[in-house]
């Protein structure tokens, strides 16, 4: 997947072998990969030919909003699917925390 | 003696003030786990006597429970209709009424908790596809995978294959004492299956999402499971770098967070205030007299309409 996101436009089941130099894959193995990512929605492929070319859904930096999107999200009525250390806070509430923590922070100087 | 239908609609109507003070409540502070057997025997025991009272005035009255009363008297009702062939009688269309709001109310009640389940395992598979691609781990965090975001979070993805997730902007944000802590807290919530306790709250606020008490309710159960993780993390750690940790947390505020998904205000305000005051100023537990009665009225709210529905009276 890294290979795709860092790479210009769409790319060949061989150019992407041809890339993850650093293991020794088989064609077939990265054909595999590829054909899942598909399937799973995260890699679009196109017929070039007789080669299939994929080439990612959405950026790597959209995915990352996704997930932090998703770890925030916690209006309404907060997702089960998972739990924040924090919740996000006013900024209200941020100004008073931010008083606590200086006053906090001069404690353990003195 | 008083009907069994009239005791469990007295029951369910009694829960939901009772809910309402449980949850203005300052004692759940001080015992995070008895408040929440004590919002578990709420919400199952208004559950029974909701479903309980419905069914109960269309059951037969006589031998019968409540249960099996209910399904006599929706045989009967069904048989009078059909066997007459004439207009069916006021009596018997009102208890059809009942039966079926009964119905009705039960296969709602399981079906929110079975569609809650079902949208967070997908969720959780999302999310966990996408980290596979995106995370990675880091010598500080041991355990944890680092998603390479500004914004401060941590949070961990319940389940078989739990994780534990803490942005890059976290570990800039905390020190070394403080990622220790953030970590021992979600792995607290991991072990314990907290999400598992707040499930069915999240659901039944979905099922009724105009009700405050559902909301409150959520609320509550949401923010006692923190102090429940907060509270197994000071077995092992200072109270204080928890407390730091969650300073840091809430003094970076909106900074940095992706815009788009953090409009309006946040329903938690203070729950950060609540939660470190008390971790720097805390509070001594309940006595065990006051666990001992919280233990009885838990067993009692919901033995009392199980009792109704199931034994004949």
């Amino acid at each position: 997947m890294d290979v795709l996101w860092d790479s210009d436009g769409p790319l060949t089941v061989r150019q992407v072998g041809a890339m993850l130099t650093d293991r020794d894959l088989a064609h077939t193995t990265v054909m595999t990969v590829l054909d899942r990512l598909s399937k799973k929605g995260l890699a679009r492929r196109e017929r070039d030919g007789r080669a299939w070319l994929y080439r990612p859904t959405a950026s790597r930096e959209a995915y990352v909003t996704e997930l932090m999107l998703h770890a925030l999200a916690q209006t309404g009525d907060r997702s089960a699917a998972l739990a924040s250390f924090a919740r996000r806070v006013s900024e209200a509430e941020a100004k008073v925390l931010r008083r606590a923590l200086e006053s906090l922070g001069e404690i353990t100087r003195n | 003696m008083l009907p069994p239908a009239l005791v469990l609609a007295a029951v369910a109507t009694g829960i939901v003030p009772g809910a309402a003070m449980l949850a203005s409540a300052r004692w759940p502070h001080r015992s995070p786990a008895a408040a929440i057997v004590l919002w578990q025997a709420l919400g199952l025991g208004w559950g029974l006597a909701a479903v309980g009272a419905l069914a109960g005035f269309g059951a037969v009255g006589g031998s019968f429970g409540v249960a099996f009363g209910a399904v006599a008297g929706a045989a009967r009702a069904l048989r009078e209709a059909d066997l007459r062939k004439s207009a069916p009688t006021l009596l018997t269309i009102g208890r059809l009424a009942f039966l079926g709001a009964g119905a009705l109310l039960l296969t709602l009640l399981c079906w929110v908790l079975v569609a809650a389940a079902a949208r967070v395992f997908l969720a959780r598979h999302r999310h966990r596809t996408l980290l596979s691609l995106l995370a990675h781990g880091d010598p500080k965090v041991p355990g944890a995978l680092v998603v390479d975001h500004p914004a401060a979070t941590a949070y961990c993805l319940p389940g078989l294959r739990s994780r534990i997730v803490i942005s890059a902007g976290t570990i800039d944000l905390l020190g070394e004492a403080e990622l220790a802590a953030v970590l021992a807290h979600e792995r607290a919530h991991l072990r314990a299956r907290h999400d598992l306790v707040l499930l069915p709250f999240s659901a039944l606020r979905r099922a009724f999402p105009r009700s405050a008490i559902a909301r409150r309710a959520q609320h509550s159960v949401a923010l006692l499971v923190e102090m429940l993780a907060d509270d197994r993390v000071l077995r092992h750690r200072p109270a204080r770098e928890l407390a730091m940790a969650l300073l840091r947390f809430g003094a970076s505020g909106l900074d940095a967070t992706p815009s788009g998904a953090l409009a309006g205000a946040p329903e938690t305000d203070g729950e950060m205030a609540v939660r470190v005051s008390r971790l720097l100023t805390p509070v001594p537990r309940l006595p065990r007299p006051a666990l001992a009665l919280i233990a009885v009225a838990a067993a009692a709210i919901v033995a009392v309409p199980a009792t109704l529905l199931l034994l004949p009276l």
